[in-house]
């Protein structure tokens, strides 16, 4: 017997007003297409473009419990900060993150990933530095790569010592796009380069 | 063994299944509340399941109690307590704990046929096989109780 909508909304809504998710998510639109936005009780745990759902799904269990639900209330709070951020009306999230499911040097420089301003860029030299391992540059190339929650931690804002975009895991594309976005400047723009 | 599946996939798995179970038992009004009962219950006990193996005997089970609660719930009031409903909830309980040691299929079986009477067919949509392999399933659970319960 087919479960109609209204009936799996309240489901849904139920489950999370009684706190019973490990981790729940939703699909966001965004100018960069749909995104796949996820958040515990301790905030938000992940954001992915391209997203295979089962995929996804099997992520946050490893990383947080079996309990992965979708839930879209659980995620307001991010689809309005991310809405607001597209729309230019925000400059910094003032979203609380859950990291847990990733290492302690992961941690650290996301946690200094963190405090680049909109609209600026760094390079990952300088990130490898402030986060204690000057000689790190690759590792954090790596952790940028692996960055579970793209755009509220603004990976897209880190780039190579020449000022190249270098990579990005959404894509050189989207990665340029997010720049514009802030009215960063690209060196692939501009005749200057650091 | 089996690996347990995010929440998400089981729900989506078994959800119209329950439906139509409850529906069945309670009528198609009453059955939304107890499936949202069913699915939260479920949701409660996930984390301490240890494998993946017969989730849909399990939430089957659930789903039996749910409808037994609900049916009780509404009749009830204002009558008195030995109805054919309270006289079952016992056997139930009983049966759950009772059947314990059996395989998995054979103990779902039993607590569905005799714990809350389930007709074969339903029993066969819990464990996802046909009426004659139900049949057989329980009827293998009660040899192996009376075995040992001598």
């Amino acid at each position: 017997m087919t479960v109609s909508p209204d009936l799996d909304r309240r489901f849904r809504a139920a489950a999370e007003a009684a706190e019973l998710i490990d981790a729940a998510y939703d699909l966001v639109d965004s100018p960069l297409g749909p995104l796949f936005v996820a958040a515990t009780t301790r905030g938000v745990c992940r954001i992915a473009y391209d997203a295979e759902p089962e995929q996804e799904e099997e992520r946050l269990a490893r990383g947080f419990g079996l309990r992965v639900l979708r839930a879209p209330r659980a995620v307001d709070s991010v689809r309005r900060e991310l809405a607001d951020y597209f729309e230019g009306r925000r400059r910094r999230f003032d979203l609380a993150v859950d990291l847990r499911a990733g290492g302690e040097f992961g941690r650290a420089v996301l946690a200094e990933l963190a405090r680049v301003p909109f609209g600026e860029t760094t390079t990952y030299g300088t990130l490898a530095a402030r986060a204690g391992r000057p000689r790190a540059a690759r590792a954090v190339g790596t952790v940028m790569n692996r960055n579970p929650i793209p755009i509220v931690l603004p990976c897209h804002r880190v780039v190579g010592s020449t000022g190249k975009l270098v990579g990005y895991a959404g894509g050189l594309a989207r990665k340029e796009l997010l720049l514009e976005l802030e009215g960063a400047r690209l060196a692939t723009h501009s005749s200057t380069s650091r | 063994m089996t690996p347990i599946p995010p929440f998400e996939r089981f729900y989506l798995a078994h959800r119209e299944p329950i439906l139509g179970f409850l529906a069945r038992r309670l009528g198609r009004e009453r059955a939304e509340d107890a499936f949202q009962e069913t699915f939260l219950r479920a949701l409660r006990a996930y984390p301490r399941l240890e494998h993946g193996l017969h989730l849909r005997a399990w939430v089957f089970t659930i789903a039996s109690r749910v409808a037994l609660d609900e049916h009780r719930r509404s009749t009830s009031a204002g009558e008195p307590p030995d109805t054919p409903d309270a006289a079952r909830r016992p056997a139930y309980a009983e049966l759950e704990h009772l059947t314990d040691g059996l395989p998995p299929t054979e103990r779902a079986a039993v607590v569905l046929r005799f714990g809350y009477d389930l007709p074969y067919a339903e029993i066969a949509d819990a464990l996802g096989s046909n009426e004659q392999a139900a049949r057989q399933a329980a009827s293998s659970g009660v040899r192996r109780l009376r075995k040992e319960l001598g």
